[in-house]
């Protein structure tokens, strides 16, 4: 395949329709998928090429959803699901981390859960109440779930490729605000393997740590430092679950300053883990705190507020300079 | 007939060989073959036999828990010989003589009593899925294999079994829909033991029965006398053969009754008086199925011995497997989380393995 310039939901699209045509024991399922498509238009027409038996519409009811995909795991199915927005999940939150987390380890790993949930998260595209979360952490914080998420469309096919081959379940979170972004992009490079984070820009004077939504305002905000005379690394985490520990580290161990960005609300959160394990192993490399740039811990905000409660380029080089750098 | 009428259960629980064992004529129902009883008292005896053993392994402190169903064997039973090899078995915790009698090695049936792992059989030697904890969780799953099986044009039927309380949970609603949808091979098999640790049935549902829950799905409902071994496989072999014939899940209850307490732990004087036990000690599923066979003149001293013999082999598999101390492992603890271990993982394996070490030095 050649170099085409394609959206983020056509690329996830791509790799549902690539993983369905390669293994037939891919199936799809969720609210609005069939006809529709899927309200992001992520499963557009596979019902129309694979059957109402490969991509079918349920019930409206997110842990029947999770708990059927289980079953059919359990009887060598490959399920996907989609939870339709992120906060939608939640109702299926005791079949995630009851069942869905647990049942390779309770089971001795005889039983085996090849299965990928996909949820659209986080805020950006002018979403109404329970449309805008950010729910990562509640899925990186359970043994057992594998949690990673996208930043770039090359990326998006790629590693939802991984997740459905992947022998365990995958919370595959979608940056739904990066849907509609353009890349020219070649599907068949090589994809990233589950758990390998990536160095997206080099500088050397300070770290910017994101993932999934954050990574592209990261990116921007490291165009600026640039411009004013700092150069600012940028890692994308892509996979929060596991976590790439040796990446992240590096590049805080070269720049010696680091900031974490993330768009969810930053208590007990994944921001506040990578900062804890960046004091943690690069103590010694550090020349200033690891700051967070993160959400309030406020609920995700109505549409009118919600530009003060995203990470923002200015944040985030407001953060880069507080990183003590008279001192040095 | 309406759909309406198709849907609901009869007006009483199906009973064919009452409590004092007399047998009863039904519309719907025949009486099991000689056979089957005959393999059925087997069966109870032995059912019984592993509750009492279970119980007092208990008190000398082999089990962690044993939640038992002295009293709920006929179920127990019935919901598996009904099957063949290739259906699924969804189990609660309530639920370890179904699991002995599926096949499964009656100390691995334990191991999650027992505390050594939490499950430890293999689900898919004799088809039968780990035992849930919290209510009502399997039944999704148990739709999502019986699915699976219809996608792969196999002819499985998955039995999923649940208490009366796990019919609040919101899960049991979401499987019921989601099987009625997809036309499922699922029985959902209720057993109904008239408490929810303390809570008696009158909290949990204001129906006119829990059968009759199929109506609001579009799932036949049927309830049976949960005690009545005879009764018991009448419906349950029906509502198997209809599921394996297409029609879709069905749904049954057994009116039956905890005769003991929730577990060992429990103290069921708090909440129930003894008066109230002691009618059910008279609807006991193996006494009336006795005084059946023995009328018939079935009952004879070889079958008595052979039931026997059954009952003795299982109580002695238990003390011996489970008197001595289960040996763990605790590298197992992080063994079993993903196929590929973490890096992170490795790590506090690691520590603890060393930190035992310092510990042994």
């Amino acid at each position: 395949m050649t170099h085409t310039k394609i959206s983020m939901a056509q690329a996830l699209n791509q790799a549902l329709r690539d993983a369905m045509t390669a293994d037939e024991s891919v199936v799809m399922f969720g609210e609005d998928v069939g006809a529709l498509g899927g309200v992001f238009r992520i499963t557009d027409g596979l019902t129309a090429e694979f059957g109402d038996k490969r991509c079918f519409d349920t019930p409206l009811a997110e842990a029947g959803i999770v708990g059927m995909a289980v079953g059919m795991a359990m009887n060598g199915m490959r399920p996907v699901v989609e939870m339709q927005f992120d906060a939608f999940g939640y109702p299926a939150f005791e079949q995630v981390v009851s069942h869905v987390a647990k049942m390779r380890n309770r089971t001795r790993g005889r039983v085996q859960l090849p299965m990928v949930i996909r949820i659209p998260y986080g805020g950006g595209i002018g979403g109404v109440e329970h449309h805008s979360d950010s729910s990562e952490s509640y899925f990186a914080h359970t043994p057992g779930l594998t949690v990673v998420t996208p930043a770039t469309v090359a990326d998006a096919y790629g590693l939802l490729r991984k997740a459905i081959e992947f022998p365990d379940p995958v919370v595959f979170m979608e940056p739904k605000k990066l849907y509609w972004a353009k890349e020219e992009v070649d599907l068949t490079e090589l994809q990233p393997g589950i758990g390998t984070a990536v160095v997206r820009r080099d500088g050397a004077d300070a770290t910017l740590i994101a993932y999934g939504p954050a990574v592209p305002v990261a990116l921007e905000a490291a165009e600026v430092a640039a411009a004013e005379g700092r150069q600012l690394t940028v890692v994308d985490l892509r996979s929060v679950v596991p976590f790439d520990d040796e990446t992240v580290c590096a590049a805080v161990r070269r720049t010696g300053r680091a900031v974490v960005v993330a768009e969810a609300s930053g208590f007990a959160s994944v921001s506040s883990e990578i900062v804890a394990r960046v004091t943690e192993k690069c103590f010694h490399s550090l020349a200033a705190p690891v700051r967070r740039v993160t959400a309030f811990d406020i609920p995700f905000p109505p549409p009118k507020l919600e530009k003060y409660q995203l990470p923002s380029v200015d944040r985030i080089l407001d953060a880069v300079d507080d990183l003590q750098w008279e001192d040095s | 007939m309406t759909v309406e009428e198709h849907l609901l259960p009869s007006a009483e629980p199906v009973c064919l060989i009452d409590q004092n064992g007399v047998p009863h004529d039904h519309p719907s129902y025949r009486l099991p073959t000689k056979e089957a009883l005959l393999d059925g008292y087997t069966q109870l005896i032995r059912g019984r036999r592993f509750n009492d053993q279970a119980s007092a392994l208990v008190r000398q402190g082999r089990l962690a828990v044993y939640p038992s169903s002295f009293g709920q064997e006929a179920c127990q039973l019935a919901a598996t010989m009904v099957l063949r090899d290739g259906d699924w078995l969804f189990p609660t915790y309530r639920d370890s003589v179904s699991i002995m009698s599926r096949g499964v090695d009656p100390i691995e049936t334990l191991t999650l009593l027992r505390g050594d792992w939490h499950s430890g059989y293999d689900p898919y030697e004799h088809k039968v899925a780990p035992q849930a904890t919290p209510l009502a969780t399997q039944l999704p799953h148990a739709v999502g294999v019986a699915h699976a099986a219809r996608l792969k044009g196999e002819d499985t039927v998955v039995m999923a079994l649940v208490g009366d309380g796990g019919t609040s949970e919101g899960d049991f609603h979401e499987a019921l829909n989601f099987a009625a949808v997809f036309q499922a091979p699922v029985v959902f098999f209720i057993q109904n033991n008239e408490y929810a640790i303390s809570v008696p049935l009158a909290r949990q549902s204001a129906a006119p029965s829990l059968a009759h829950k199929g109506i609001g799905y579009g799932i036949p409902g049927e309830r049976a006398d949960g005690n009545d071994l005879a009764g018991l496989l009448a419906v349950l072999g029906q509502a198997v053969k209809k599921a394996r014939a297409g029609e879709g899940p069905q749904l049954i209850e057994a009116h039956t009754y905890r005769v003991q307490a929730h577990t060992n732990a429990d103290d069921a004087s708090r909440y129930r008086q003894d008066d109230e036990v002691t009618p059910w000690l008279d609807r006991d599923p193996i006494e009336r199925l006795t005084t059946y066979l023995e009328q018939q003149g079935w009952l004879d001293d070889d079958v008595r011995a052979t039931a026997e013999a059954g009952a003795v082999e299982v109580a002695a598999q238990l003390r011996d497997g489970l008197m001595p101390e289960p040996e763990v492992d605790p590298a197992d603890l992080f063994a079993h989380l993903y196929a590929a271990e973490t890096q992170q993982l490795q790590q506090q394996a690691a520590f603890l393995r060393d930190e035992l070490a310092r510990e042994e030095a």
